[in-house]
């Protein structure tokens, strides 16, 4: 295969890679959009093996490779429970991160790239290298912690260390000050030396920037890590000459950095207060120091039974669901529960938080594994305003999202943030395990509305309970 | 000492109401307070005075005892002069009043030293709603109403197919969607009628669909919300369109509630003696509206008329046909108002002014008119708050150089002078060859930012598993180094690239494999 005849694919891989988000702008061409990226990314991979830059000794080692990865890979996405999405996600980051880092490597060591270039051509490559291998490290590292946080190997809570800001500074100023020496040295081994203390700093950099993130602000680093394994490719482009890597790195990297703004405007959060981490660092307690009136007035409980009925009487039900029910694996009762309501006629929505769950878009996600049909579930902006008219909000292992402070409460720490405004309808009905506060660490004054009613337990066990209780 | 809240009876004629029933009295002893009641107030309402005795209440013979020997005097109507008379110096009155229309009333109250919370003036705000006596009287009054139309109707409802043939359904058409009109909508539609309603607040259109009605829309752009969740008097042109619909309504329907209220004026005529006579022979008008002068133009208040074949109905006291049930509703809402004034239990009342519930509903305060209350804060209808928030950004000058409006202009300015400078710099300073990737990469980074913006936020999760996917092409860098083409003259570290490279193949091709396998069972999962 010719050069020529390789390039042309790759505008070919191009074009069907674009379709292929594209194709994700709504249910109906999903599908297809996917099948434009396995094609685009077959083509790619096989002009590449087959084209001028890949000498026939290679196929071996290459097929070899590719069926230990394909294999891995298809068992991964098989077995892979869909609440584990979110950790599946970070996971794969930290693989393309990991890539990245070893190709720039690779490509620094290959004399034959070296012997190619001179002058600034050269001195741009090596920043290209510097900065390739620089993304994919932090990458990695931090898809890694990421991976850990959410499969609860790493607590949750932000981890501070004092003075946060000053050790990154510092790491980024060491990370400069050898990026200089890099360019300016001679031998390989030396620019080695360099790389390695680069590359460390960076992994360091990228655990220390995770960890001090906590949980419920992670669909903003997941999104985050999504962009940086882009650009971490798109880097890998440059240093190669590789307009395919290119574009379909700033593709995925642009794509990532605007789910970040997305969540960042659904929290309400300056995108560099949200990485800079330290939120909700209260914990478990809720706040009075943090500035949130101390709502009056008291927690109604009721059991499974009076749910039921209160459902059973409903015409407009809305479910809000939340971190709790993907933890507690119960989107298939909510499901049953939905069916068995709307088979009576009632109007059963769901309502979902941008930032519901721990990456964007998650909730959705199950709501389908447990075959909720897709047009039943919306957004916070097309059923804000119905709440009103809405008999029964239940909101299921969700909190901050449905917090009625962030709008009355100027002092609030989420004061600002949208928020899913499920007192408005006659009754809500909070299902939690313990009265504890959310993420943010902010006491929820929904809970003390009268009309608000608390089902305390797991979300699974109350809901199976609730279901019993509408059939019987 | 626990204050004494004294109960008299109505004497307004028809009046069968009664401010307090047993259930409440049990209440309001709890509270702190001692409670005594006029014989036979509960008569009309078919409640007992040993109803009252029973649950705690004392009861007093004449009204003049009982009014003297009361601290907190509870009524349903406003008291009528010869009661002003009997209310003691310094004493509270808790009633309807309706202060706009009784100045008079409010002066001789005031005269008396009186402190008097008005029932019709509690503010429409949430907090506000469980003592909203309006509410609970305007909800009976829509229930009754229907019932009322279907007494002097002389067909069903609900359409049926007999044995002795096909009877057409009622068609009821409702004006106004407020309290009264919705339980209106929703009796008449459980009575089984075609009902269509109109209201000019465009925002209860849902409401009206949800209580079982269908909104009928007059086609003219005008925002009806006024200040509280009420509405407000329309422009000309409006009200124009409005009288076509109506019109056209009348020929067609069998039955018009009209429940139109503006605060403080008469009613709207809207129901004009062309309409009436255009509707069919024993067609009925409820005239809801018939206190304040009636929505139609023959309605006559208080009575049943017969004009053009068609019944109008001009009740003005529907609540009062449902008298237990209207007492036991605006008892409750007496007892939430004394809840509110009496937090400490103990059965003295707090007239707190800066509650802004309490402050709303108070008329007179220790002999001095504190009506009107300052205006509400808040518009209940959410839907009008995008439209006002638009309009300050738009007054402000532009283009000014010392106002802060064009701050985002200016920001956009700084923004792409940063950029352009940029793009000098690497035009200046880079090779052609690494310009051309650069192109290429901004105009990539462009496509992504218009192509992602685009996906629904369903397909987030989707997304993201798919450009992960993509993001493996960084295979082929690794693909590129494992045996590229020699020229045989360099020593080439052979062993270590390749050991790096395999391994980025592994990887990236678990991410490539395992990326679109997941994505492709996520997106199967998606149905409708």
């Amino acid at each position: 295969m010719s050069q020529s005849l390789a390039t042309a694919s790759y505008l070919g891989a191009t074009i069907l890679f674009i379709l292929c988000l594209g194709g994700l702008s709504n249910q109906e061409t999903a599908r297809r959009g996917n099948i434009y990226g396995i094609v685009g990314m077959a083509i790619a991979v096989l002009a590449t093996i087959f084209g001028p830059e890949v000498g026939s000794s290679g196929y071996g080692w290459i097929i070899a490779a590719m069926v230990v990865g394909a294999s891995v890979g298809l068992y991964a996405a098989r077995t892979v429970q869909m609440t584990q999405m979110p950790e599946l996600v970070a996971l794969m980051h930290s693989m393309v991160g990991l890539a990245a880092m070893w190709v720039g490597f690779a490509n620094y060591i290959d004399p034959v790239v070296a012997a190619r270039l001179h002058g600034a051509e050269k001195t741009i490559h090596d920043l290209e290298i510097y900065i390739g291998i620089l993304i994919g490290a932090v990458t990695f590292s931090g898809s890694v912690v990421a991976f850990g946080k959410l499969s609860g190997k790493i607590s949750g809570n932000p981890l501070l260390l004092p003075g946060r800001h000053f050790i990154n500074l510092f790491g980024l100023l060491v990370v400069i000050y050898f990026g200089g020496q890099f360019l300016d040295v001679e031998s390989i081994s030396n620019g080695m030396m360099c790389l390695i203390v680069m590359t460390i700093i960076a992994l360091a950099f990228g655990v220390h920037m995770v960890m001090a993130i906590g949980g419920a602000d992670m669909p903003v680093v997941v999104s985050m890590l999504n962009s940086y394994s882009g650009w971490a490719a798109a880097a890998t482009g440059f240093m190669l000459s590789n307009d395919l890597l290119i574009v379909t790195g700033a593709l995925v990297g642009s794509s990532g950095a605007i789910l970040s703004y997305i969540m960042c405007a659904a929290m309400n959060r300056h995108f560099l207060s949200v990485i800079a981490g330290g939120f909700g660092t209260t914990g478990g307690t809720p706040a009075a120091a943090a500035g949130g009136a101390q709502p009056a007035g008291e927690v109604v409980p009721i059991l499974a039974p009076e749910t039921a009925e209160l459902l059973r009487d409903a015409k407009n039900v809305i479910i809000i669901p939340g971190y709790g029910m993907a933890v507690a694996q119960a989107q298939h009762t909510v499901y049953e529960i939905t069916r068995f309501l709307r088979d009576k006629g009632v109007n059963v929505r769901f309502g979902i938080h941008p930032v519901a769950g721990r990456m964007p878009g998650h909730m959705n996600v199950l709501l389908a594994e447990a075959k909720v049909p897709y047009d039943i579930v919306m957004e916070m902006d097309e059923l804000n305003d119905d709440f009103p008219k809405t008999d029964v909000a239940m909101v299921i292992g969700a909190n901050d999202i449905v917090n009625p402070g962030a709008q009355d409460d100027p002092s609030s720490p989420i004061a600002g943030m949208p928020v899913l405004e499920a007192w408005k309808a006659k009754t809500s009905i909070v299902m939690k395990r313990s009265m504890a506060s959310g993420y943010a660490g902010v006491d929820n004054p929904l809970f003390y509305k009268e009309n608000n009613r608390m089902l305390f337990g797991d979300a699974k066990k109350m809901l199976d309970e609730v279901l019993l209780a509408l059939k019987g | 000492m626990p204050l004494t809240i004294g109960v008299p009876r109505e004497i307004a004629a028809g009046e069968k109401r009664v401010a307090t029933v047993p259930e409440v009295v049990e209440k309001l002893t709890k509270l702190g307070f001692a409670v005594q009641v006029e014989a036979g107030a509960g008569d009309a309402a078919t409640v007992s005075d040993d109803a009252y005795r029973a649950s705690g209440a004392t009861v007093v013979e004449g009204a003049a005892a009982l009014w003297s020997t009361s601290d907190i005097v509870f009524k349903v109507r406003g008291p009528l002069p010869e009661e002003v008379g009997l209310l003691r110096e310094g004493g509270t009155l808790i009633s309807f009043i309706w202060p706009a229309q009784n100045p008079e009333l409010l002066q001789q109250l005031a005269d008396r030293k009186a402190t008097v919370l008005a029932m019709d003036s509690v503010p429409r705000i949430s907090r506000a709603q469980k003592l909203d006596a309006l509410s609970s009287m305007a909800n009976i009054a829509g229930y009754r109403a229907v019932i009322e139309a279907a007494h002097h109707f002389d067909r069903f409802f609900t359409g049926q197919i007999t044995a002795a043939g096909k009877v057409p359904p009622a068609k009821v058409f409702v004006i106004g969607a407020g309290v009264a009109g919705l339980a209106a909508i929703g009796a008449a539609s459980s009575l089984g009628a075609i009902v269509r309603a109109n209201d000019t607040r465009p925002e209860v259109a849902d409401q009206v669909t949800s209580m079982g009605g269908e909104f009928v829309t007059v086609d003219y752009e005008e925002e009806g919300s006024g200040v509280g969740g009420y509405a407000k008097v329309m422009s000309e042109g409006f009200q124009k369109a409005q009288r076509e619909v109506f019109a056209k309504q009348a020929k067609d329907v069998d039955i018009i509630i009209t429940t139109a209220l503006i605060p403080g004026k008469p009613a709207p005529k809207l129901i004009t003696a062309e309409m009436v006579q255009s509707m069919k022979p024993g067609s009925i008008i409820v005239d809801m509206a018939a206190e304040q002068g009636g929505n139609c133009e023959l309605t006559e208040p208080g009575s049943v008329v017969v004009k053009h074949g068609v019944k109008i109905i001009g009740y003005s006291d529907l609540p009062s046909r449902l008298a237990k049930q209207s007492s036991t509703l605006y008892a409750t809402n007496l007892f939430r108002l004394m809840e509110e004034l009496c937090k400490n239990k103990d059965g003295s009342i707090d007239v707190n002014m800066d509650d802004e519930v309490i402050r709303g509903t108070t008329v007179v305060k220790e002999g001095s008119i504190t009506w009107p209350p300052p205006a509400p804060k808040l518009s209940a209808a959410p839907a009008a708050r995008p439209a006002a928030k638009p309009a300050p950004a738009a007054a402000k000058p532009h283009g000014h150089g010392k106002s802060s409006a064009p701050s985002s202009g200016t920001k956009s300015a700084v923004l792409f002078a940063v950029a352009a400078l940029f793009f000098w710099f690497i035009g200046a300073g880079a090779p052609p060859a690494f310009l051309a990737h650069f192109t290429v990469f901004v105009l990539a980074c462009f496509v992504g930012y218009m192509v992602v913006w685009n996906v629904k936020p369903a397909l987030h999760t989707p997304l993201m598993s798919v450009t992960n996917a993509i993001s493996s092409i960084i295979a082929i860098g690794a693909l590129v180094q494992i045996a590229p083409p020699m020229d045989g003259s360099l020593d080439r570290p052979d062993g270590w690239i390749r050991v790096l490279a395999i391994f980025a193949i592994v990887l990236a091709t678990i991410n490539m494999f395992g990326g679109f396998a997941v994505t492709q069972r996520m997106l199967a999962m998606f149905r409708k």
